[in-house]
């Protein structure tokens, strides 16, 4: 199993959860540019302890935002990528479908990919929806702009003979020939991510890796569709390779004091939809049925309740958002390292096995010698189980095959 | 607020399905529908009205209603078009030719191609021009105002918007949410308007009325004046006691306007 440390690069200080939007409208000049310079320096510094102790890496990007400071996926892996050693990165995700140019998305990852010796991972994301009145990008029909631009990517990045032509339905260009061309042959991985089980057939149709977030319990229906897909497409088993799942997590000594640090993280959770009400769903990136049962029940304000590991289901809203039900619900691996390793085994088995894991370990203001302590205790005693645990499992997958 | 309760019929135009209700019959009066849709809007009372002077049609613009959105239409210039082919189809003539807020947007896209079908055109606070600098919003980002502020911005008596979504029908629901969909989709950016739009205005041949809500928090006045200034024989009034949506507010004083178009006769440029 490989595990990647990632951090969102918030900036707390700007956080006031009595705000009515933490995005899109929150005024840059609550931005100090001495505090963003500190945080930035210490993220990296935390992904280079996290590449030392075996840790893959993730990034992510959002904007107009004080929950996440990563304007750029390319950005920060253009920095990791020359600080790092051994560590995959993985962007996840390039907001491909509020992207206008992804010739330029192409040659800028095919740099990070040469520049990092060839450690990239393309994770591709529609984007979510209250950036798109920022990006000012159309919100209908997103998916097939997504499609479109992941199509023109790999070809840019596979094709070696000189310049070739595209005129799409979304992107025109007459004399595409990128340089350089990506270290990594055809072309780096690429990732999607899926939050519903029509969005996993795609995936799993051209062979790329589906992750998930935060998806709990729900995570087993999906993981089976992009199974099914798979068995579709390719008349073979879907290796557990291809399917990724991101959570929070928070080690420590003691199991106090690992949820201490887990609430801090999961702060991420309470303000990430802090969003002014009229931006959280332009016209057209839902469904139309989705649409229309909105509006049905606009005014109402449901609980929150997600699936539980035992069968039964909680209110994870407000109040009830607390560190143990955040385990319960599978949102979040916390405790002593035993404690955690189990937690992750226990709900590999529970969604049939997947062999990446993002994890969250750093959130909130959880401060640098409490994350450069939880990523070390994790580092050395739970991912070297974790890897024993994934070689037995192949070994005895291998065996019954 | 009354929905349109005529029952609609089907139309193929240019190989498009198309959602059509029509009332009333003589001078055929084309009504397009502001970004709301045509029977979910409250604009009953106002189709009576202009049914007592002429033959409303009231279709549903490609991607509303339960109209088809063929996959190659993206623009308000593609329902321009659409439109002529309507026209054609139904091989209307002398028509007066009516468009709300975006349907208004439409209606003068269509009028700038041609008028060969049309007697007169009747703006109402019509989105679809651009006339400030690059940093002031002539029509207020409706995607970024609460429900409660849009409803304060559409109507000058913002009570009068009492649509009720629990107890609408799953249809009508979905409805709605095509509309809005379709209606971003076309107008997404430049927002609301098409940067030539104003620069064409002035091919509109036939005698045209801006008719604008005094207190239209969406669109102001000024920018109706401006449309009414851009095209040759075109008069301005505002109309008291409305807001975005004159048609709904004040439907008496908007129909017997039109009507007064309507019994302007113009000999018909096609050939019959």
């Amino acid at each position: 199993m490989r595990v990647f440390h990632f951090s969102e690069q918030p900036y707390p200080d700007a956080w006031d959860p009595s705000a009515t939007s933490l995005r899109i409208t929150l005024p840059n000049r609550l931005c100090d540019p001495q505090v963003a310079a500190e945080l930035y320096n210490r993220y990296y510094d935390d992904w280079m302890l996290a590449d030392d102790l075996g840790f893959d890496i993730m990034v992510n990007e959002h904007h107009s935002t004080a929950t996440c400071l990563s304007a750029s996926c390319h950005v920060t892996l253009s920095i990791l990528a020359r600080i790092t050693k051994k560590a995959r990165l993985l962007a996840l995700g390039v907001p491909l479908a509020n992207r206008t140019d992804p010739l330029r998305v192409a040659e800028e990852l095919s740099m990070i990919d040469v520049i990092s010796r060839g450690r990239l991972i393309m994770g591709f994301v529609k984007g979510v929806p209250f950036e798109v009145p920022v990006a000012n990008s159309n919100p209908g029909r997103m998916m097939e702009r997504l499609w479109e631009a992941h199509d023109f990517i790999l070809k840019a990045m596979t094709s070696h003979d000189g310049p070739f032509n595209w005129e799409g339905q979304y992107f025109h260009y007459r004399n595409v020939n990128i340089w350089p061309r990506p270290w990594q042959q055809p072309h780096p991985p690429v990732w999607i991510t899926a939050m519903s089980m029509s969005s996993a057939a795609p995936i799993a149709e051209r062979g790329h890796v589906l992750a998930t977030f935060l998806s709990g319990y729900r995570t087993r229906p999906l993981f089976d569709a992009y199974r099914a897909a798979w068995k579709q497409a390719w008349s073979t088993e879907a290796p557990a390779d291809r399917l990724a799942y991101l959570a929070l997590a928070a080690t420590a000594s003691t199991e106090e004091e690992a949820h201490r640090r887990a609430a801090e993280i999961s702060r991420y959770v309470t303000t990430t939809g802090i969003v002014a009400e009229q931006f959280r769903n332009p016209p057209g990136y839902s469904s139309i049925e989705d649409n229309a049962r909105m509006l049905k029940q606009a005014g109402t304000k449901p609980a929150r309740m997600v699936p539980t590991r035992s069968g039964g289901s909680i209110d994870i809203a407000g109040a009830q958002q607390t560190v143990p039900n955040l385990i319960e619900a599978g949102l979040m691996f916390a405790g002593t390292p035993d404690q955690v390793f189990n937690q992750i085994v226990d709900f590999d088995r529970a969604c049939g096995g997947f062999d990446n894991l993002l994890l969250m370990m750093q959130g909130g203001a959880l401060t640098r010698a409490d994350t450069t302590d939880s990523l070390t205790l994790f580092g050395r005693e739970v991912l070297p189980r974790l890897r024993e645990y994934s070689r037995d499992k192949a070994s005895r997958e291998n065996a019954a095959a | 607020m009354q929905e349109l309760d005529l029952a609609p019929e089907f139309v193929e135009v240019a190989g498009v399905r198309t959602e059509l209700r029509q009332e009333g019959a003589g001078r055929p009066i084309l009504f397009l529908h502001p970004g709301m849709g045509i029977g979910l809007d409250g604009s009953s009372a106002f189709v009576r009205r202009m049914s007592e002077v002429g033959g409303v049609l009231a279709p549903s613009h490609p991607g509303f209603g339960a109209s088809e959105l063929p996959s190659w239409m993206n623009s308000v210039d593609d329902l321009a078009y659409f439109y002529l082919d309507l026209l054609d189809k139904l091989d209307l003539r002398d028509v007066v030719l009516v468009g709300a807020s975006l349907g208004g947007w439409i209606a003068a896209a269509v009028a700038v191609k041609s008028t060969a079908r049309l007697c007169s055109v009747v703006l109402l606070d019509a989105f679809g021009i651009k006339i400030s600098g690059r940093e002031t919003r002539d029509i207020a980002d409706v995607h970024a105002l609460t429900r409660t502020e849009l409803s304060r911005r559409l109507y000058a008596n913002p009570t009068a918007d009492t649509r009720d979504f629990a107890s609408f029908s799953d249809d009508r629901l979905r409805a709605i949410a095509r509309g809005r969909e379709t209606e971003a989709f076309i107008a997404w950016s430049p927002y609301m308007y098409d940067p030539k739009l104003i620069h064409r205005l002035h091919r509109i041949d036939v005698p045209t009325l801006v008719l604008w809500g005094a207190a239209d928090g969406i669109v102001a006045p000024d920018y109706g004046r401006a449309y009414a200034s851009a095209i040759p024989n075109a008069r301005f009034h505002l109309i008291d006691g409305a807001a975005h949506m004159p048609h709904i507010e004040q439907p008496i004083a908007v129909a017997a306007l039109v009507a007064s178009l309507a019994g302007f006769h113009q000999k018909s440029r096609v050939p019959a």
